[in-house]
């Protein structure tokens, strides 16, 4: 049914809009900007911050232009006096309550507020000076997040983060009045709650009050310190997301000037995680075949199906706290950074020559889950903790800036041998229902020998941003190896961001939904959207950057993870068999149950 | 007291024989007819804002769900404010009927009382009360219930919208409006809610008709009202009145015969200094109160008292807007570093500004209304917040 419309005028400029539009996206048809902070686009309506007040013209009090919904005949007036007095008085309050020492903040020249002071000219600020000093003291526990009250703005971006996107709230408004904080369960430290670390509070943090823990300075010492060999590994969101911080529009590939950029930074070898990816292809995709294989054949009552896939760190803490008793339908396989590093601190230093031990390893992710999971202590097959360092896209970016390299002119490099080469599979784990269609790709041509029945590769239905998405795939034509799989009919299911995840995982837990495999990624459009990457995030960056990760993978002339000559290399010199012994050794893990609210 | 222009009043507190006999006389009726009737009387909320009580029901009845909801509001937490407390001791059953009245009228079958949580040591009294009521309009064939939920002490939660979110379980913290209550209230579901006073006086107009309760008050403040009396009094206390009466009548009658200045409708309300005693009224065409009127005599400082009030306010602000959160610390820290020399006199401009900011910008009631005291204050007795 259409909706009514409404007319109205906004500056003494008449608009008709639909029914339930806001005064915000009203001005927004108008070009009219009205300024927000607490307002963001992939979440729940605040209306707490009060900067975007507008005067509506009869009513008693100001408006605020993104919770307040138009009526007809409403005369509303954006830059009145009143108006500006208001805005201006609720920046300088937010001034004054803040730690504005901005040139030691990381969201220095990135930070919504700094923006908004310097749009309103708050040089001269006449109210005092109210920051608790005891605010001051960030909390560091975590690895992967760092969160610093005195940069808080209260506007509960992040609350509403993790609570609508992620189903965690392990962040909370705590307290009334001057006490009142962002918190956690009991104001415990970060790493001791159930913080999954996916940073999409970071992520949708106006200010420097939750920031990545930077891990810059540590990687440029290993650079530069002669006596270690230092190789690093590219997440495959990546490469449509650093150009953005760069100057490049969202989601423009740079794949081959991101190679150049960190051979020029110094690293000694650069290489790709979509090779990993690969590998989990592979890995994870046996571990499917043999898990159907011991439920349809075998009959054996202790398999675990559906599998549900392992690669986001975050999705793995988010099992162990809300359902631990689900562990065992997680894949065993570690991440492709996991992967990664374990391979690249064994096989690659032998090929090498290395002592492993002599051997940095530093990932380039979208996440910042991943400075999380490379310090669990499962994650030490190579007898040293197999990644050191984890960087997010936004770190990258800000070494690149560091060493005066100028991106937009550099010209393309390929990844180096071993453990560079990929295919257009690995490329697309970094969106949602890639790791779904790259499977699906490897272990339909295991079992049938054929390609998967869908135009050019492109499994369309695990494809896009809806929160679940479902397909079903009937496997006929089976070798004679895989004949118990003869007229199967595989399901599967996807889901992005946790609180999709939730539903899904509550719906199977209560006997609703069955599925033989499901994808989770922890974050909205999967690693593309990751809290590792550049600021700011809607739902249309997201689209952009997910086109550059198809038409990459559209582009690669290898699109299946089994035609991968350094993967097979790897199995044949070093591995043997996907799921070999020492297949586990490296490249599998086990998971802990934790508590509901605490580590 | 017989040459005492104030009128003083017993409905509230009246002992009825058989109060269930209101209730049965007004289920007569149609609904229709007794919100009319509400309407016809002019009867406003009682909490303070001064709503009319039969138009809310109006709108709340229009509305179109099967699942509606009554609440009496006793979250009785404006600073001096301590007569719901008593109607609820004495006359719980007309409250019942009140809220009973509420639900026959717009179509609700659950209607609770959201208590304060400092009232908790109210609840053994009530629970068996109410349990006896609910047995009675179940006999009655009236679908209705009553429930009583509990708050934690957050003054904020007497707001409407943050009394949903607590009565939800979640934080109380006010929400944008609109939607207003009575489209999307408790449960997000039409609602009406209504402060302690306001039932029992719909009771009482249905027990002694419109035109006795109009034949009280003036025009735009019709019929009577509790008022809880504090500070500089020789007779403290819970008086109802009739409506409409001037400052000085009241100081009059209530006064030690050195009252300064008054302090009307709570912590929030505003002040009256001496000087405007015969010119200002108490009621909705003066200045409206949800009950709490102090008395302040010229021992009092009036830069204590300001500090005290906005001390509250720091603590019970629920901080979620930037205005009422960190405006409230600076006036504050504001008069306290006027007071100790810090920032000059004419800082208190500056802070007067920031009120009306807060006036205007802030989220709900709590933030819009602390202009009130701080301006009237401030601006009638300068002198004692300076030096």
């Amino acid at each position: 049914m259409a909706k009514a419309l409404i007319n109205l005028k906004i500056n003494d400029i008449p608009i008709t809009v639909e029914e339930g539009t806001t005064i915000l996206d009203a001005a927004k048809k108008l070009n009219i900007k009205i300024p927000t902070l607490c307002d963001h686009p992939d979440l729940s309506v605040a209306g707490n911050c009060r900067v975007c007040v507008v005067e509506v013209k009869g009513a008693r009090y100001l408006q605020a232009a993104c919770a307040t919904p138009v009526a007809e005949g409403m005369e509303i007036y954006t830059n009145s006096q009143t108006v500006r007095q208001s805005r201006k008085h609720v920046i300088e309050l937010l001034l004054s309550e803040h730690n504005a020492d901005c040139t030691s903040c990381s969201r220095n020249s990135k930070c919504e507020l700094q923006d908004l002071a310097a749009e309103y000219h708050i040089f001269d600020r006449v109210l005092l000076d109210i920051l608790d000093p005891e605010n001051l003291i960030a909390d560091i526990s975590s690895p992967a997040i760092k969160k610093d009250i005195s940069k808080c703005i209260h506007c509960q971006r992040c609350v509403r983060t993790c609570e609508e996107l992620q189903y965690v709230s392990a962040l909370a408004v705590i307290g009334k009045g001057a006490e009142q904080h962002i918190g956690t369960f009991f104001d415990y430290p970060l790493n001791e709650v159930v913080c999954t670390n996916c940073g999409q509070c970071v992520l949708h943090c106006p200010t420097g009050a939750l920031t990545e823990r930077n891990y810059v300075e540590e990687v440029w010492d290993a650079i530069n310190d002669p006596t270690k060999h230092v190789v690093v590994q590219t997440a495959p969101a990546v490469r449509v997301a650093i150009g953005e911080e760069l100057g490049f529009a969202y989601g423009t590939r740079v794949t081959g000037k991101m190679v150049t950029a960190l051979k020029r930074l110094g690293f000694d070898s650069v290489l790709d995680t979509d090779f990993t990816a690969d590998l989990t292809i592979l890995e994870e995709g046996t571990e499917l075949l043999t898990r159907l294989k011991r439920a349809l054949v075998d009959k054996d009552p202790e398999v675990k199906i559906p599998m549900f896939t392992s690669c986001s760190p975050g999705w793995i803490k988010f099992m162990e706290h809300l359902y631990p008793e689900m562990l065992g339908h997680l894949s065993t396989c570690k991440s492709p950074q996991q992967m990664f590093g374990a391979v690249a601190k064994t096989y690659y230093a032998q090929k090498k020559g290395i002592n492993s031990k002599d051997m940095i390893v530093v990932s380039v992710m979208p996440c910042t889950a991943k400075k999380y999971e490379a310090q669990r202590p499962e994650m030490r097959s190579s007898g040293y903790q197999d990644v050191d360092y984890v960087l997010t896209t936004r770190e990258l970016a800000t070494m690149i800036k560091q060493a005066g390299i100028d991106f937009m002119s550099l010209p393309e490099s390929d990844y180096d041998p071993l453990m560079g080469e990929s295919s257009g599979a690995g490329v697309i784990f970094g969106a949602t229902g890639g790791v779904m269609e790259a499977a699906l790709r490897t272990a339909y041509e295991i079992v049938t020998g054929r390609e998967v029945p869908f135009k050019n590769l492109e499994i369309t239905p695990v494809r896009g941003f809806d929160g679940i998405k479902e397909a079903t795939i009937k496997i006929e034509g089976t070798k004679p190896e895989w004949s118990f799989l003869e007229g199967v009919e595989l399901k599967v299911a996807v889901a992005h961001e946790l609180a999709n995840a939730n539903k899904l995982v509550r719906a199977i837990k209560e006997g609703k939904l069955h599925y033989h495999f499901i994808e989770i990624m922890t974050c909205p459009g999967g690693c593309l959207g990751g809290g590792g990457q550049p600021y700011p995030v809607s739902w249309e960056i997201r689209q952009m950057r997910a086109q550059g990760i198809y038409s990459e993978d559209e582009n690669l002339p290898l699109r299946k993870s089994h035609d991968n000559p350094e993967v097979m290399q790897l199995y044949e010199e070093y591995l043997g068999q996907p799921n070999s012994h020492k297949a586990h050794e490296l490249l599998h893990t086990h998971y802990f149950p934790r508590k509901k609210y605490l580590n | 007291m017989d040459t005492s222009n104030l009128k003083k009043v017993d409905i509230i507190f009246s002992k009825v024989d058989n109060p269930l006999q209101i209730l049965d006389k007004a289920l007569q009726k149609s609904p229709d007819d007794i919100i009319n009737e509400i309407i016809d009387s002019g009867l406003k909320g009682r909490g303070g804002a001064g709503f009319p009580t039969g138009l809310k029901w109006k709108f709340t009845k229009n509305e179109d769900s099967d699942v509606k909801y009554v609440i009496c509001n006793a979250d009785e937490g404006e600073p001096g404010t301590f007569k719901d407390r008593q109607i609820i001791e004495e006359v719980p059953e007309k409250i019942f009927i009140g809220m009973a009245l509420a639900a026959y009228c717009i179509g609700a079958k659950e209607a609770y009382m959201y208590l304060r949580g400092e009232y908790n040591f109210l609840k053994k009294d009530i629970i068996p009360k109410m349990e006896w009521f609910n047995n009675e309009i179940k006999n009655r064939g009236l679908d209705v219930t009553l429930y009583l939920r509990s708050g934690s002490g957050a003054y904020i939660c007497g707001e409407e919208s943050a009394l949903f979110e607590s009565m939800e379980g979640k934080r109380g913290e006010p929400r944008n409006k609109p939607p207003y209550p009575t489209k999307a209230g408790y449960n997000n579901k039409p609602t009406s809610i209504n402060n302690v006073e306001t039932l029992v006086f719909v009771t009482m107009i249905q027990h002694l008709g419109v035109e006795e309760f109009k034949k009280l008050g003036t025009k735009d403040s019709r019929g009577s009202k509790v008022f809880s009396i504090s500070g500089d009094t020789p007779i403290p206390g819970i008086y109802e009145l009739e409506l409409g009466m001037k400052v000085s009548d009241f100081v009059r009658e209530f006064g030690d015969g050195d009252t300064k200045a008054v302090q009307i409708g709570g912590a929030s309300g505003f002040c009256v200094p001496r000087k405007n005693f015969e010119n200002t009224i108490i009621g909705f065409e003066g200045i409206p109160t949800g009950g709490s009127v102090m008395l302040f005599n010229s021992s009092r400082s009036m830069y204590n008292i300001l500090h005290n009030y906005l001390d509250f306010f720091v603590e019970e602000s629920c901080a979620q807007c930037t205005p009422c959160r960190a405006g409230l610390q600076q006036l504050l820290k504001g008069i306290e570093a006027i007071k100790r020399r810090e920032k000059p006199a004419s800082y208190l401009n500056e802070l007067i500004k920031l009120s009306q900011t807060m006036k205007v910008a802030s989220k709900c009631g709590l933030g819009q209304s602390v202009a009130n005291p701080f301006v009237s204050i401030v601006e009638n007795f300068k002198e004692e917040i300076i030096f």
